[in-house]
């Protein structure tokens, strides 16, 4: 069945719509606004002190979601796979179903929840404490990013520490390893594949998140996303440093999964999952 | 793994409180979105009157229809597109393959932001040779970008499975290429298709962000009407929105598993037969 001539169009569409646009944009960051090649654009964000705190800022918020993530997440993983056959399958199902929901309207939930007038702050004024101020702040985007992509982090986990082999565990039991010797010695060392693609599938929409942080985060919050976004299309129109802080980003992420793919070999095949 | 040792309580009362978690932001949105008054916090009474005041709207009921249609055009041209993709390069040299799945794969890897933006720039270069501005077409062309990936991802494996003998036996009797495409081919990777149409359909409703470049100000979806509703405070007719989008997720999840259930019996018995 050699027919290779048939995936010839989509070769084509591809080289249209998903090379040519990245070409584009490393274009348009070596290109000055009023044309010819230039690294003015780097040098724009390197000396503008606010966008470098952008960067820092982007980087740190998800590094603090991913680390959240991970610590809520694992147990859980950890839970669900020992759990029954049938409740695996209504626990997971229960933990995609919010992924399916539109981001937009899981973080306006949180609007609701964070308000200054809100649910928790009212619930807070009956126990004689507060009203705190809850949204509008870095902890506000940093739970955000937790609640949106917590199941990004579980399922990976889950679906490597489900497929570990019970004679494993077993045969260290008989050789004498306490319950926590096996966890740290085989079950958390075989996860590993899991965890990394779990870290990956979270800090990487994390940095780049937009719209949660505008959100969520107030006007002192920005993240790279929302930095892009002005550029492109908002306020500050400027597609050429817009490009350059996008190709900044696209090159550190590129880095970073990189290095976590070598970390935990077999981590993109959970991260398709 | 499973070790039934390790079911105990306080593992329960762990998963159950990260569940809380998940869900109960949804249900305060589901909860006062019968609220008969604007607020999110008192509940003044059971009314639907954020359901009238949603379905009253021209431009929610447009970018509801505009969603619908881009969803189903891009996920049907994907489905198509990608399966026939998969089959051509599956049969490619490794050499070959191994860089165009790697193309294929950058809309899925690359952040959501980047490949909006990346197309925004292209389309609206384009548009400036050409003389179009974004609109309809662009957002169409975008989800069909990210959605033959999908479809490919989850063809592949089934076309691993499938028995090459199968279809050189076709052949041998007499099988133009395309009949045993359509007879035998189809027929053993259709669960992959099908699989792939359904993530496609999902990733087309659920998207926004690349939307939100593609489209500019020429056609709106609903994440777009959603996020242009609110920038700073909640209005409850989002409440209203969150329900019935929850609802359709809800029923087109059971409607999967249920199939995915059947499916695994079926196999199950088949075993047995054998």
């Amino acid at each position: 069945m050699r027919r290779r001539y048939l995936a010839y169009p989509y070769v084509l569409w591809m080289a249209a719509f998903v090379v040519a646009p990245i070409a584009i944009v490393v274009v348009y960051a070596f290109t000055a606004k009023g044309g010819g090649a230039t690294f003015g654009n780097f040098a724009e964000i390197v000396r503008s002190a606010p966008m470098l705190r952008t960067f820092a800022r982007s980087f740190w918020l998800s590094l603090l979601a991913t680390v959240v993530c991970l610590l809520i997440g694992y147990p859980m993983a950890y839970v669900l796979a020992n759990e029954r056959r049938g409740a695996q399958r209504v626990l997971l199902m229960l933990i995609m179903l919010p992924m399916w929901m539109n981001f937009l309207l899981r973080t306006y939930a949180w609007i609701t929840i964070l308000e200054k007038n809100g649910l928790l702050n009212r619930l807070l004024g009956l126990l004689g404490v507060g009203p705190l101020q809850m949204i509008n702040t870095q902890g506000a985007v940093v739970l955000g990013m937790v609640y949106n992509f917590l199941p990004f982090m579980i399922l990976p986990i889950y679906s490597v520490i489900v497929k570990i082999d019970r004679s494993l565990l077993e045969a260290a039991e008989d050789l004498g390893a306490s319950p926590l010797a096996v966890f740290r010695r085989v079950i958390f060392p075989l996860s590993l594949p899991g965890v990394v693609s779990g870290i990956t599938m979270v800090f990487v929409p994390g940095v780049s998140t937009f719209a949660i942080s505008k959100l969520l985060g107030g006007s002192n919050s920005g993240m790279l996303g929302d930095l892009i976004e002005m550029q492109f299309q908002g306020t500050s129109y400027n597609p050429y440093l817009g490009s350059a802080v996008a190709l900044v980003m696209m090159v550190i992420v590129m880095v970073f999964m990189y290095f976590m793919n070598r970390v935990g070999d077999g981590g993109q095949e959970a991260m398709i999952l | 793994m499973r070790d039934s040792a390790k079911r105990s309580p306080a593992s329960r009362v762990y998963a159950a409180l990260v569940i809380l978690f998940l869900y109960a932001p949804i249900f305060i949105l589901i909860f006062f979105s019968f609220n008969s008054s604007k607020s999110n916090v008192v509940f003044s009474g059971f009314s639907l009157r954020w359901y009238r005041e949603l379905f009253g709207s021209r431009s929610v009921l447009r970018s509801l229809y505009t969603t619908l249609e881009v969803s189903v055009i891009s996920a049907a041209v994907a489905t198509v597109v990608g399966t026939i993709s998969a089959v051509g390069l599956f049969n490619m040299r490794r050499r070959v393959r191994t860089p165009l799945m790697f193309v294929n794969n950058i809309p899925l890897i690359n952040a959501d932001i980047i490949t909006g933006a990346a197309m925004c720039l292209l389309f609206v270069s384009l548009g400036s040779v050409l003389k179009f501005q974004r609109g309809f077409g662009t957002l169409l062309i975008a989800h069909i970008t990210f959605n033959v990936p999908y479809v490919i991802l989850s063809v592949t494996p089934k076309l691993r499975q499938l028995d090459e003998n199968l279809v050189d036996a076709a052949l041998d009797l007499g099988c133009t290429w395309l009949r045993a495409f359509r007879k035998v081919i189809i027929p053993e990777i259709m669960p992959g298709i099908i699989n792939g149409a359904m993530i496609a359909f999902t990733m087309s409703i659920d998207d926004f962000v690349i939307s939100y470049f593609a489209a500019g100000s020429g056609a709106q979806t609903l994440s777009m009407t959603i996020y242009s509703m609110a920038k700073r405070s909640v209005p409850p007719t989002i409440n209203a929105i969150s329900t019935l989008l929850f609802g359709a997720v809800l029923l087109l999840l059971v409607v999967i598993n249920v199939r995915e259930f059947r499916q695994g019996e079926r196999e199950k018995k088949l075993k047995k037969s054998k």
